[in-house]
């Protein structure tokens, strides 16, 4: 192509580069540019996105280098002690262990659990929804019998009836179980996506040259709803975590020697830890609130990085 | 239209008796038996081999399911092994509780959210709708069960407004004092509840009411002269009412959903907190029953919606 095109073309090479160049100043700037320019464009965007990175990247190091076990053994000569001291920061719990480092290791966990949840959920909903939306027809409508079906369920029920069952669980486990239940919402967003892109002529256009059906889905429509996607992982991020530790602190998520925020949040069940003994469960629920309202806001961000009416900030 | 309600119907049958299979085989595999805690520890092998046999527990599970059914349409759902006491009776005692519980915070989102949603579209994107949107945005992202142990911890035991247990006092007595202290104790997570849940309810009726600004009736209206109020009042508000009413089976489901969270917190005896005892103590006939009654009841609150929304928009009914 490029051989032809200098042999038959009165367009030297100069000009070529300059049209070039021209050309790709008023083409679509690339995905990463826009949503790097709105978050230039919003500085509490730009500082919510600094506390989630540097949280997260902090409490997965300095987890590191916790001793867990050892962090959760019984100390009687730290019971209940108070905050703010040189050996304990955030005061210590009724069996006398840190609650400075339980908050490291417990949310090394919960956030690694609502990452593991967030993966599955969404892979298995964004393939629900494409497959779905792209074959109508019976195969749509089994799988929107199904998803019926899934959304009648009591969620909270099924996961603490399975979690009963199964005789022993880790958090991975724990992740698959909650994985089975959270896939819906994605779905049925995926799917609606889908319908509209279907109808469009790159898709009839592909299908006429014969492309078959999974690459049409997964090549051609996929990388055209991505912004979607991405906005909706991170939205449901910050929905997850409330997933594991809202089980957790009903005494059905993590095991009880496993450190995560939601056990540390039932300590509040105890009215005397309430009132007197706050350290012992509000840095945890304070950091859920922080780390929620941050990853959502940076969704929203994300979202409007998606909608071009939207925007805010300028490329370029 | 009374073809979608039909279809509607048909296609719940399949889905109900998905689901009562789905609980009778995580029924069958948790661990233990009917006979557990109605016989006691020296109880002869052998009887017990006989009690198994004579009450079908070796026939095939099929066999099983359909046993459980019937007994199920007779309303034997078993015995509870903590209390014992009849399931039935047990679930309707705590079912009140729940269901005031949800019906007031259901009650108390609306009275909520509908002044704010029409306000927040009336007045887009000025300062108030501003507010609403980020009132809105925050409420939605927190998860609800650390609002309820933070409102708990404020108005319950530092403030002392309200009572922290239970759903009545112990020294009620007498007609109106019974019922005053029950209202008492729904108010915190009812008003929880509500603040905290009224996101969809605003959203839809906003972006409802922003559409209705541009339409032609409300130009009809404006052109013959109807105030500004009245327009808002008794044109848009009038059209976009009905959608939203749709919008109450949803809510009573997830209100009842969250209702494990609520009654934990505010150790409120309903149907939640049963659960959640059950599961403690391994009462498996309370949790199976549990389980389905929950299935059933989204299932009606949806197909209540549905049908709502099939009758007030034409657009969604199934062709």
């Amino acid at each position: 192509m490029a051989e032809n095109f200098e042999q038959h073309s009165d367009i030297s090479a100069a000009d070529l580069a300059r049209l070039t160049q021209e050309a790709q100043a008023e083409a679509t700037p690339s995905t990463a540019k826009i949503i790097w320019s709105e978050f230039k464009a919003d500085k509490p965007a730009m500082a919510a996105l600094i506390i989630i990175v540097g949280f997260i990247l902090f409490v997965m190091i300095g987890a590191l280098f916790i001793n867990t076990p050892k962090m959760m053994e019984t100390n009687i000569m730290g019971y209940f002690n108070q905050p703010f001291t040189a050996d304990y920061w955030l005061g210590a719990d009724s069996a006398g262990r840190s609650v400075a480092k339980q908050l490291i290791v417990g949310s090394r966990n919960s956030i690694g659990i609502a990452i593991g949840l967030t993966v599955i959920s969404s892979t298995f909903g964004i393939c629900w929804g494409l497959i779905s939306g792209y074959f109508n027809g019976y195969i749509d409508w089994g799988m929107q019998r199904v998803y019926d079906f899934m959304m009648m369920l009591p969620m909270t029920m099924m996961i603490i009836v399975l979690v009963t069952i199964i005789p022993h669980y880790n958090s991975v486990t724990l992740t698959f179980i909650f994985s089975i239940f959270y896939w819906e919402g994605t779905s049925r967003l995926i799917r609606s996506r889908t319908l509209a892109e279907s109808e469009k002529d790159y898709v009839a256009a592909s299908k006429a040259s014969g492309t078959s059906h999974w690459k049409i889905i997964f090549r051609e429509i996929m990388p055209n709803i991505s912004s979607l996607i991405i906005v909706d992982c991170t939205l449901s991020f910050a929905e997850n975590i409330g997933v594991e530790t809202g089980l957790s602190y009903l005494g059905f998520g993590l095991p009880a020697q496993t450190p995560s925020l939601g056990t540390m949040i039932a300590n509040a069940n105890d009215p005397n830890n309430i009132t007197q003994y706050w350290w012992t469960w509000f840095p945890a629920a304070l950091e859920i609130i922080i780390l929620c309202l941050s990853i959502s806001y940076v969704g929203q961000v994300l979202r409007r990085a998606a909608d071009s009416s939207q925007r805010q900030g300028s490329v370029n | 239209m009374w073809k979608t309600i039909l279809r509607r119907f048909l296609i719940m049958i399949p889905e109900v008796i998905i689901l009562s299979i789905l609980v009778f085989l995580l029924a069958k595999a948790m661990p233990g038996d009917p006979f557990t805690g109605s016989i006691n520890p020296k109880a002869d092998p052998a009887q017990i081999h006989h009690l198994m046999k004579i009450n079908g527990l070796y026939d095939p599970w099929y066999q099983q399911y359909w046993n459980w059914v019937v007994h199920l349409f007779h309303g034997n759902l078993g015995n509870s092994y903590q209390y014992q006491e009849p399931v039935t009776r047990l679930i309707g005692g705590r079912a009140a509780n729940t269901l005031w519980l949800a019906l007031f915070t259901m009650i108390l989102t609306y009275v909520f959210a509908l002044p704010m949603g029409v306000y927040a579209g009336r007045h887009e994107g000025k300062l108030p709708d501003t507010i609403i949107r980020v009132y809105t945005y925050v409420t939605y992202c927190i998860p609800f069960f650390v609002i309820l142990v933070i409102g708990i911890w404020i108005f319950g035991y530092v403030l002392g407004w309200f009572p922290t247990t239970g759903s009545i006092s112990s020294d009620a007595n007498g007609w109106i004092q019974t019922l005053g202290s029950r209202f008492y104790h729904i108010l915190l997570p009812g008003l929880l509840g509500a603040l905290f849940g009224t996101v969809n309810i605003v959203q839809y009726l906003r972006s409802e009411v922003i559409d209705a600004k541009h339409s032609d009736y409300v130009r009809t209206a404006r052109s013959k002269g109807v105030p500004s109020k009245d327009i808002y009042r008794h044109h848009i508000f009038r059209n976009s009412l009905l959608p939203i009413a749709a919008f109450a089976g949803y809510s009573i489901t997830g209100l009842l959903n969250g209702s494990i969270f609520t009654e934990t917190v505010f150790s409120y005896p309903g149907m939640g907190l049963l659960f959640v005892n059950s599961i403690s103590y391994r009462d498996y006939t309370v949790i199976t029953a549990l389980v389905l009654i929950y299935g059933i009841l989204n299932l009606i609150g949806t197909l209540l919606s549905d049908i709502i929304l099939s009758i007030v928009d034409p657009r969604i009914r199934i062709q």
